[in-house]
């Protein structure tokens, strides 16, 4: 086993590695330790960032790539976690839970006679020997679930409460709520992986995997596409922005003619374009892009890279009306006095005042991405095929939609998972929000 | 004694804000009689408008009028379902608000606004309307009604649109008239002529009216009767009946309202010995260019600040006065180079302003802005925007340093040290003002530019600041340009004072001079629209 380390991987390990900076420095600060401090006293707050964690953690260990000593494949160390998941493959569409296939087979009966039948899943119940007692079992099942992850979950929460209740006021963080969350999580968890030990929890798709496996590597790809678009955004709309609001005259009309032009080209050519001259590089310098993972990776790279080019725009229209707004406010004015240079003005006195639009407009695009992703998969120009992106299984959920009979499974695991990912985005960025803007944070 | 028109009894109103309880109007009651001038007068948040929205029952969704009743001829407007209210606003009750500015809609036409009102309660359409409409607006003096009509709001000056405003409250033909602060947004000038309007009105239509306002020389020329609000309570209740309003106040409160006035009189005392000149303006002038065609030629120029000339005595304060739009903040900006400036030259202490490296001007000079709450970064803590001119212009002070001048100038500016830890918003209006006064100090400048620096507050708190800005200036020497369009607080402060109008100083002398012996119309005119002259003697208190 040798570590792979891919572009998306360095980046996403980086951005992890410069909050961690960030944090580090924000305790000294009074000013940033404050308001941080207040999300962490949020209920709704501290409920969404345990999830939000959750996700993260599961797309960090996703992004920790090996190449196998045998075959040459690369796998991540989620996917060695789950391996009984990755393998486990039945033949094609098998409903969640379900201990036959979801199509017929012209199959031998046991008495010799040859009829059109349900066969039974080669992994999905496959412990049942009579599959009418399969509800008792998966009752049976979740309920050791359940057990095992209350063990658990109480297990590190119990240090915890026993401390609290010793020296209950020395801090005002909800902890009710925190172990709450975590005992949910925990518990959710372990009935959702001793079910999926026995059953598809969420079916299989069309070559028979298992959706919940493909569901679970999608977070990372999500997560890519959300955070990598935004890093490559922000620094062009929020730079760009405030220097036009700013300075105005011919740096602003440079800046704005900039974006008119870059805006009034559609988007998707643009990404069109793009994706298409790296598959041209990539076909030319094969030697480079031999693994097949290394290609996906690039992909998925440039596609991050483009979109954030293409979608800049907007916040930085957004950033430089705020900013003209700002700088004809009297402390700017009163900096321009005390003879604080340029730089420091926008740095000290407008760019925090506008952290609560950026914090907004990049949860809101946060879930627009990811839903792009899905738009462009649909033209072919998203994420390599063999991805695995919530993108990808919408798109494949539009022709199963359409069988007779349908397959919902697929559009449900990838609608669950986003919906409870970028919701708990949202919460987490109103709270966060909320405790940044002073005037707010006393109420 | 007749049956008054409006009858408050024990009228409380209660604020529910995020599970704490605050009682706005605290049994309140008075009468208003037929014909008659009442007046609710007191400081910001004592309640007053709050009162006048209980009557209108147009309170904020987390106010709740708790118990009393407002009797109007009798009938408890408490009682009355929402749409017998509705009859009641704007036909027996009209209303006037503060800001002419934002009570406008400024897609409709003036026109559009007033017929509505004529439809609503007169039930007047067509022609009949319009008729009404050109008398109403011709009424209120607003000239050539007929052409005006169909003008949209920004195309009225401020003082128009009032009088818009009043036009439509009037629509209705109401009883009462409540006047929520009506000239606060105006200057003197155009205020003076809004209230010599509504007394006329007032004559012509038998109407009553119900004045709100924090201004205590205006209601002392206007009102038939006031009342003194503190805290959601009335304290006082004077009445022409028993002498000239406030001549005799008993209450603690009121005495200390009145006695915090500014006194016109009070540059009377005041020595002057010539000193070094500090800040030597002269032609100074700031022209802003109106581009016009297809390739922006300058076609003429807005003449802000047109030849300015003047001088600044070391340890002095000159003051400049003016209406809205003179040029006074763009000339006081156009000095410390916010602002770029068309011609003219500045000495400051001898030297060629332009010719200083800009690190010594910021050190020589400094200002204070009119609005305590957009004058400081809401996002940064006191220390550090009081520490923010120290961190620029002296880059060798080291951190401890920092915070130790921080602490010593918010005691200076009687704050206390711990308040460096805390947000601006934390702080009341006054507080606020201070805080941008140790700012401004922070870095010993010879002159500070106080730009309006107490027209955003209460007559009591902005007493307190001339009174820090006066000791200020004993203890380090600081010169004030000290701007202001009010006259009577210009001589509480000012040695000299500066008159401007239209871009240019039309008045130049000693603050006694200019005050008492005028010699300029423009100036003799702002002098005779200060209302309420006799309360603004400090002979009426001490003698």
């Amino acid at each position: 086993m040798t570590p792979v380390i891919l572009w998306t991987d360095a980046l996403l390990f980086l951005l992890v590695a410069a909050i961690v900076v960030l944090v580090l420095y924000a305790r000294n600060q009074e000013h940033l330790r404050r308001p941080w401090r207040k999300i962490l006293r949020d209920r709704k707050g501290m409920a969404a960032l345990i999830i939000l964690t959750a996700f993260t953690a599961i797309g960090l260990l996703d992004s920790v790539h090996f190449r196998s000593d045998g075959g040459g494949e690369v796998v991540s160390l989620f996917d060695i976690w789950v391996t009984p998941l990755k393998t486990r493959t039945e033949k094609t569409y098998s409903a969640p839970f379900a201990t036959h296939l979801y199509t017929k087979e012209y199959m031998t009966l046991p008495d010799g006679s040859r009829q059109w039948r349900y066969p039974r899943l080669v992994y999905g119940g496959a412990h049942l020997s009579n599959p009418a007692e399969k509800w008792r079992d998966i009752t049976m099942t979740a309920f050791t679930g359940i057990i095992k992850g209350l063990g658990l979950g109480a297990f590190f929460m119990l240090p915890l409460y026993l401390f609290r209740q010793k020296k209950p006021s020395c801090s005002d963080v909800p902890w009710g709520t925190f172990s709450t969350t975590v005992i949910f999580l925990s518990v959710f968890g372990f009935t959702l992986a001793e079910l999926s030990l026995k059953y598809h929890v969420l079916g299989t798709d069309k070559v028979g995997e298992d959706v919940l496996y493909q569901t679970l590597k999608s977070i990372r790809t999500g997560l890519v596409i959300g955070t990598l678009t935004t890093l490559v955004m922000l620094p062009f709309a929020l730079m760009l922005g405030v220097l036009a609001g700013y300075f105005r005259g011919w740096i602003d009309d440079l800046i704005q003619y900039t974006y008119t032009t870059l805006n009034s080209i559609p988007g998707v050519l643009l990404i069109a374009a793009s994706i298409l001259m790296i598959q041209v590089y990539m076909a030319a310098h094969e030697d480079q892009f031999a693994n097949l993972a290394v290609r996906a990776d690039m992909r998925l790279f440039f596609l991050c890279l483009i979109l954030g080019i293409t979608s800049w725009t907007g916040l930085c229209r957004l950033l430089r009306a705020e900013t003209l707004k700002l700088r004809e406010l009297e402390y700017i004015q009163a900096a321009r006095a005390l003879g604080v240079s340029h730089p420091l003005i926008l740095i000290r006195h407008i760019v925090p005042n506008l952290f609560h639009i950026v914090l907004i407009s990049v949860v809101l695009d946060f879930s627009g991405l990811v839903l792009a992703e899905a738009v462009l998969s649909y033209v072919n120009i998203g994420v390599d095929p063999t991805t695995q992106s919530w993108g990808n299984m919408i798109n494949s959920a539009r022709l199963e939609l359409a069988r007779d009979p349908i397959v919902w499974w697929t559009l449900l695991a990838a609608f669950l998972f986003m919906f409870t990912f970028v919701l708990s985005a949202n919460l987490f960025a109103d709270t966060v929000r909320d405790a940044f803007d002073p005037r707010r944070a006393e109420t | 004694m007749t049956e008054p028109l409006l009858r408050l009894d024990k009228l409380t109103t209660r604020f529910h804000q995020a599970g704490r309880e605050f009682t706005a109007v605290d049994s309140v009651s008075f009468e208003i009689q037929r014909g008659e001038t009442f007046a609710l007068v007191g400081e910001s948040g004592s309640g007053k408008s709050m009162t006048a929205l209980s009557v209108m029952r147009l309170l904020p969704p987390d106010a709740k009028i708790a118990s009393g009743q407002a009797l109007l001829e009798g009938e408890d407007l408490f009682q009355l379902t929402e749409w017998q209210m509705n009859r009641v606003r704007g036909k027996r009750i009209g209303m006037i608000f503060q800001d002419p500015m934002t009570s406008l809609n400024p897609v409709k036409s003036i026109a559009t606004h007033i017929l509505e009102a004529l439809k609503i309660h007169l039930g007047l359409t067509g022609e009949d309307a319009h008729a009404r409409c050109i008398e109403l607006l011709h009424q209120v003096g607003i000239p050539q009604p007929e052409r005006r009509l169909w003008d949209y709001p920004h195309q009225l000056s401020g003082g128009q649109r009032q009088r818009v405003m009043i036009a439509i409250a009037l629509a209705g033909e109401p009883d009462l008239l409540i006047a929520d602060e009506p000239t606060t947004a105006l200057d003197v000038t155009i205020q003076a002529q809004i209230l010599k309007l509504l007394k006329t009105l007032q004559k012509q239509r038998q109407m009553t009216l119900w004045l709100i306002s924090h201004d205590l020389g205006m209601v002392a020329d206007l009102a038939d009767q006031a009342a003194v609000m503190q805290k959601g309570k009335i304290v006082e209740i004077f009445s022409k009946r028993d002498g000239s309003l406030f001549s005799q106040p008993k209450h603690p409160y009121t005495r200390q309202l009145l006695a915090a006035l500014p006194k016109l009189d009070s540059c009377l005392q005041r020595q002057s010995v010539p000193t070094p000149p500090l800040l030597q303006v002269s032609d100074f002038r700031v022209w802003y260019p109106i581009r016009k065609g297809l390739l922006k030629r300058v076609a003429d120029y807005v003449r802000a600040v047109d030849g300015v000339s003047f001088t600044l005595q070391q340890g002095k304060t000159l003051a400049l006065v003016g209406e809205s739009g003179c040029g006074k903040t763009t000339l006081g900006k156009a000095i410390l180079k916010l602002i770029p400036a068309t011609s003219g030259q500045v000495y400051f202490d001898g030297q060629e302003l332009s010719s200083l490296p800009i690190k010594r001007r910021c050190r020589a000079m400094q200002i204070v802005f009119q609005d305590p709450f957009s004058s400081m970064n809401p996002r940064m803590l006191v220390g550090d925007i009081i520490a923010e001119g120290l961190k620029s212009l002296r880059p060798e002070m080291d951190r401890q340093a920092r915070i130790e001048r921080t602490e010593q100038l918010l005691e200076q500016v009687e704050l206390t040290p711990a308040a460096r830890l805390r947000y601006p918003h934390e702080f009341s209006g006054g507080q606020r003002q201070r805080i941008c006064i140790a700012r401004a100090l922070a870095v010993e400048p010879q002159l500070i530019i106080c730009d309006e620096p107490t027209s955003a507050l209460d007559v009591s708190v902005q007493k307190q600041i001339i009174e820090l800005l006066k000791r200020l200036q004993e203890t380090t020497g600081v010169s004030y340009l000290f701007i202001s369009h009010d006259l009577a607080v210009v001589a509480e402060i000012a040695d000299q004072i500066a008159v401007m109008d239209k871009g240019k100083i039309v008045e130049l002398e000693e603050t006694r001079q200019v005050l008492f012996h005028p010699q300029h119309p423009f100036t003799q005119k702002l002098l005779a629209s200060l209302p309420g002259k006799q309360l603004y003697r400090s002979s009426q208190f001490s003698g």
